[in-house]
């Protein structure tokens, strides 16, 4: 196939395996994120003094954490891009913005799901009170779904946040507003998961969720190219 | 808080100077007079339908008045956010970068009117509840939250230093902010909603007659008077930037205004200003 | 929740409309202020222009 400009299936295939081998390379954002996370279960544990949590409290604990951590991968995820001219490098290149959102995109829903793969049993082993195994299945669910939601939303910021002078601050504070509502809906959709008895999912909640990623998702797609160009 | 007297991060662009013919003098002090004087009486008009005309509460009392002043100053107030960002959305399209300051100025009005949401809501709060402020009022809830995320608009903008970057990194986030909005005002509800029943909404869902005048009345007071203001700060910032052309014009470049009074870095000028 | 009494009542809806009086006189105050500062400018500058408009006469 000899078109002028590269499939963009290609391009995002090149991007991510790129982004996954330099995350190899350097162990940059996933054992920070699974460290902070443990670390946050201790914290938590000491502050609410507590062994253990059950249905809406740990419900709470476990998405502030997972989303707290998240943070840590949206401040790194376009840094070294912007400081080793990698944004040049692409605008020259005839690929396809919405490539270099998508390969990053896709990137960090990869690092969020490789640290919850260690965090969320941690959270299970540490704090949950009732058994991790039987609410596993039902978790996997809005689980995915609040990746996908902080993947678009943190590529949408991260790209934002990285040209400014106080990155490691814009960061945070303009994701963690934009991510409540994917707190809100996560949070009480598991909630139910962690009592005893278990509960079933709420649909309502999970809808909720997607119809944000989804919305968001957009906005990221239709914007994206206003921050990368220059 | 956001503070106008600052050196403010957009500059108000020089009309273009090839279609001087074209251009309207006083561009936004037109018909500005007489804006405000229809504004102030309308808020006049107002203040003595509520306090003089519509009837009491029976059921939550004088307590309610504050409705008048609350809910107007909230719709508003999200509706402002929600302009912002279209005029982002045109200065993403046009390039112009009036646009991004007609999107400054809403954002920046609509901050200021949301503060006055969140303390009288705060006050209506304590009259009806007790406490200075509760979870149960999805409105306050919301503003809390859409206050968060607009409070770092400023911020962000002074933390980038070339000027089109900063006008194009504020749009996008004026249009992100903007969808957020409602979404997030219907996402809260609906979490508030399934624990505790509504109550401001509730109430003001329903008015009888002569509350529902007033509250009309209430609201398009409101709504003229966030016009105005805005009108006011854009005539502001024209003048100010025609001024900075004229002493450029005058003086040379290296002509510097007298300093403000902020710490916030000041975009430095180019010859012929923003076209 | 029954309605409170307006000596109790009175002092809150007061406090709103206060606040939302105090927005107004703020806006009207920081006006103010940049008013002020573009006639001092004004000034400047036809100060500055008078004084190129002179140059200009001399012969």
């Amino acid at each position: 196939m000899s078109a002028p400009a590269p499939r963009t299936r290609t391009v995002v295939a090149a991007l991510l395996r790129k982004e996954l081998h330099v995350e190899l390379r350097t162990w940059e954002s996933v054992p920070a994120m699974t460290l902070f996370s443990v670390t946050a279960y201790v914290l938590f544990h000491f502050g609410l003094q507590q062994d253990s949590l059950g249905g809406p409290l740990a419900s709470g604990v476990l998405w502030v954490t997972l989303l707290f951590a998240s943070i840590l991968a949206v401040n790194r995820l376009f840094v070294a891009d912007d400081e080793q001219g990698g944004f040049d490098a692409f605008l020259l290149s005839p690929a396809d913005r919405g490539a270099l959102l998508l390969g990053k995109a896709l990137s960090l829903l990869a690092y969020l799901v490789a640290f919850e793969l260690v965090a969320v049993p941690a959270f299970g082993l540490l704090l949950l009170r009732t058994s991790l195994g039987a609410a596993l299945p039902g978790l996997l669910a809005p689980l995915a779904l609040g990746d996908l939601g902080v993947a678009a939303i943190g590529t949408l910021v991260g790209a934002l946040a990285v040209r400014t002078r106080a990155r490691d601050l814009i960061g945070p504070l303009l994701s963690l507003p934009l991510l409540v509502p994917v707190v809100i809906c996560a949070a009480r959709a598991t909630a139910p998961l962690f009592m005893s008895p278990a509960g079933g999912l709420p649909l309502r909640w999970m809808l909720t969720l997607g119809l944000y990623d989804l919305v968001f998702a957009v906005i990221a797609f239709a914007l994206f190219d206003f921050l990368v160009e220059d | 808080m956001a503070d106008s007297m600052t050196s403010t991060p957009p500059r108000a662009p020089a009309p273009p100077a090839a279609s001087a013919t074209g251009r309207r003098r006083g561009l936004y002090g037109r018909n500005l007079r007489a804006l405000s004087l229809v504004t102030a009486a309308l808020v006049t008009l107002t203040l003595l339908g509520v306090f003089f005309w519509a009837p009491n509460d029976a059921y939550l009392g004088f307590l309610q008045k504050i409705f008048y002043v609350h809910v107007p100053l909230a719709i508003v107030t999200l509706c402002g956010f929600i302009a912002g960002g279209v005029m982002a959305i045109a200065h993403l399209r046009t390039r112009d970068p009036r646009w991004d300051m007609r999107s400054y100025v809403a954002i920046h009005i609509s901050l200021v009117f949301g503060v006055a949401v969140l303390i009288t809501g705060s006050i209506w709060a304590k009259g009806a509840w007790g406490h200075w402020w509760v979870w149960d009022e999805p409105t306050l809830v919301s503003f809390l939250l859409i206050m968060l995320l607009y409070a770092t608009y400023q911020p962000m903008r002074f933390a980038i230093e070339d000027p089109e970057r900063q006008a194009r990194a504020a749009s996008v986030f004026a249009i992100t902010a903007g969808v957020f909005v409602p979404i997030n005002f219907a996402i809260v509800r609906l979490s508030t909603a399934y624990v505790h029943p509504r109550t401001l909404d509730n109430i003001s869902g329903n008015l009888p007659g002569r509350m529902q005048v007033v509250f009309w009345l209430a609201l398009l007071s409101v709504t003229l008077l966030w016009v105005t203001l805005w009108r006011y700060e854009m005539a502001s910032k024209h003048a100010t930037a025609q001024l900075r052309r004229l002493r450029r014009l005058l003086a040379g470049d290296e002509s510097e205004a007298p300093p403000r009074r902020s710490a916030a870095p000041s975009v430095t000028t180019s010859p012929g200003g923003v076209g | 929740m029954p309605p409170l009494p307006l000596h109790t009542a009175g002092p809150y809806v007061a406090a709103a409309y206060i606040v939302f009086l105090a927005l107004i006189l703020l806006y009207v105050a920081i006006m103010a202020g940049k008013l002020s500062r573009v006639e001092r400018e004004v000034d400047e500058l036809t100060e500055l222009a008078q004084r190129l408009h002179d140059e200009r006469e001399e012969p």
